[in-house]
């Protein structure tokens, strides 16, 4: 099976791990994601102000390149996921819409694509007891918080990914890959996003709550699908360091690098040693490391 | 405390022209303050979300216009989430950042930004940031 695949811009340069981890796992699960032959940026945030026709051109362009190819397109990014699948659902609602950006973009807009994250691939077209019966490396109980934060879910009805307020698509990939899911209390609130080109503090206070809610609950790592979220959960760890003398860092890690991993990655197949907080050291003491079988 | 309400107010150019470019209609809200509730950002905004609405409404959109609030928000979409007359009050945040950067106007020069930031954030955020801050 061949799932034409979106990577995004920053999966192709500061987030290689969470790419190069989930390429590998779908070739290990027997499917391949194959990159976008042309693709530009999505445009990072969907237009919410209806008449901004122009912010939909380029997620547009995106979604005709895959069609060309597929009825489906993936993508790993949650913002990423959040612009195509929101540009699609505008445009197959509003055929005015649609011939105005056909016309900006001078390519047909074909409105039939699917837009797809990689979980939902795993759920529900291979299915998380396939990935449990191909892991070769159970990841020892570790005890692990998804974090989902706001693009995957929300606006609940045109994302859809899971129930709204409590996700467990997440929980359910880990318990497959022999992990421990942590709940935890804001597990679907924001990290801050943006706000990092600005407002610091107020970045390092969100994100810093998304953590020690994490670990109050007994969270050993925090487990993420966007590389801002990534970005804001590490960076707020380097000031909480620098305010808090007890302030005990916890690795924040891309789900399919775990995956990668349960499935037997090496560590920098996997992208392991390209956190900022490093979980190899947990990986040991947990006695995770040689595949069985 | 008095608040003089004036027609004129209520039924401004800009006003309508924020409703048109949103397409949300403030006057749903029956001010439950669910959006304030759960906004991750009210604890610093000057209004928060229903407040902002409640400007709105009494049609006191300058006001709304320069709050520190409407470049705060982040558009994470918990306000709409929950939301029992179906109001989006980060739409109308987009709508009124539109109004300010649509006339020219910058929130944030490029040239402000610091150098490890523009070299260490992934590019999602950058670009994300330029779209909310830059005209």
């Amino acid at each position: 099976m061949k799932i034409p695949y979106y990577p995004g811009c920053t999966l192709n340069t500061v987030a290689k791990g969470f790419d190069l981890s989930a390429r590998e796992s779908a070739r290990t699960l027997g499917f391949e994601l194959c990159e976008l032959e042309q693709w530009s940026c999505c445009g990072a945030s969907f237009p919410l102000t209806p008449d901004n026709i122009i912010g939909l051109t380029s997620p547009a362009k995106v979604l005709t390149a895959a069609a060309k190819v597929d009825s489906v397109v993936t993508t790993l990014c949650s913002v990423c996921y959040n612009v195509l699948k929101r540009t699609a659902e505008t445009l197959s609602e509003d055929r005015e819409r649609q011939k105005v950006v056909a016309e900006f973009i001078e390519e047909e807009y074909n409105p039939s694509i699917e837009v797809l994250h990689f979980v939902e691939i795993l759920r529900d077209k291979i299915g998380f007891e396939k990935v449990k019966e191909s892991v070769k490396r159970p990841l020892g109980g570790i005890k692990a918080a998804a974090y989902y934060g706001c693009m995957l879910l929300r606006p609940f009805k045109t994302m859809g990914i899971d129930k709204p307020e409590a996700p467990t698509v997440m929980e359910d990939l880990f318990s497959a890959l022999g992990l421990e899911p942590v709940d935890f209390p804001k597990k679907i609130e924001c990290c801050g996003a943006h706000l990092a080109m600005t407002r610091e503090d107020v970045v390092a206070k969100l994100s810093g709550d998304v953590i020690e809610s994490a670990t109050e609950c007994g969270a050993e790592i925090v487990v993420t699908s966007c590389p801002l979220c990534q970005y804001n959960l590490e960076e707020a760890q380097k000031r909480a360091m620098e305010e808090r003398r007890d302030w005990k860092t916890v690795p924040i890690v891309y789900f399919t690098q775990l995956l990668g991993y349960a499935l037997g990655q090496s560590e920098e197949e996997a992208g392991l040693d390209k956190n900022k907080w490093d979980v190899r050291a947990l990986f040991k003491e947990k006695g995770v490391g040689l595949c069985q079988g | 405390m008095k608040i003089k309400i004036e027609n004129r107010a209520l039924h401004s150019e800009e006003l309508k022209h924020l409703e048109r470019i949103t397409g949300e209609d403030p006057a749903k809200c029956y001010q439950c303050g669910n959006c304030s509730a759960g906004c991750p950002l009210s604890y610093i905004m000057d209004y928060p979300p229903s407040q902002m609405i409640r400007l709105l409404q009494l049609g006191r959109i300058d006001e709304a216009k320069s709050a520190e609030s409407v470049w705060l928000c982040v558009s994470c979409m918990q306000c709409y989430a929950r939301c029992p007359k179906d109001v989006s009050a980060g739409t109308l945040f987009e709508g009124l950042r539109q109004l300010t950067l649509r006339e020219g106007e910058d929130y944030k020069k490029i040239k402000e930004l610091d150098m490890p930031f523009l070299k260490g954030a992934p590019q999602q955020a950058l670009v994300c940031g330029f779209r909310k801050f830059v005209s």
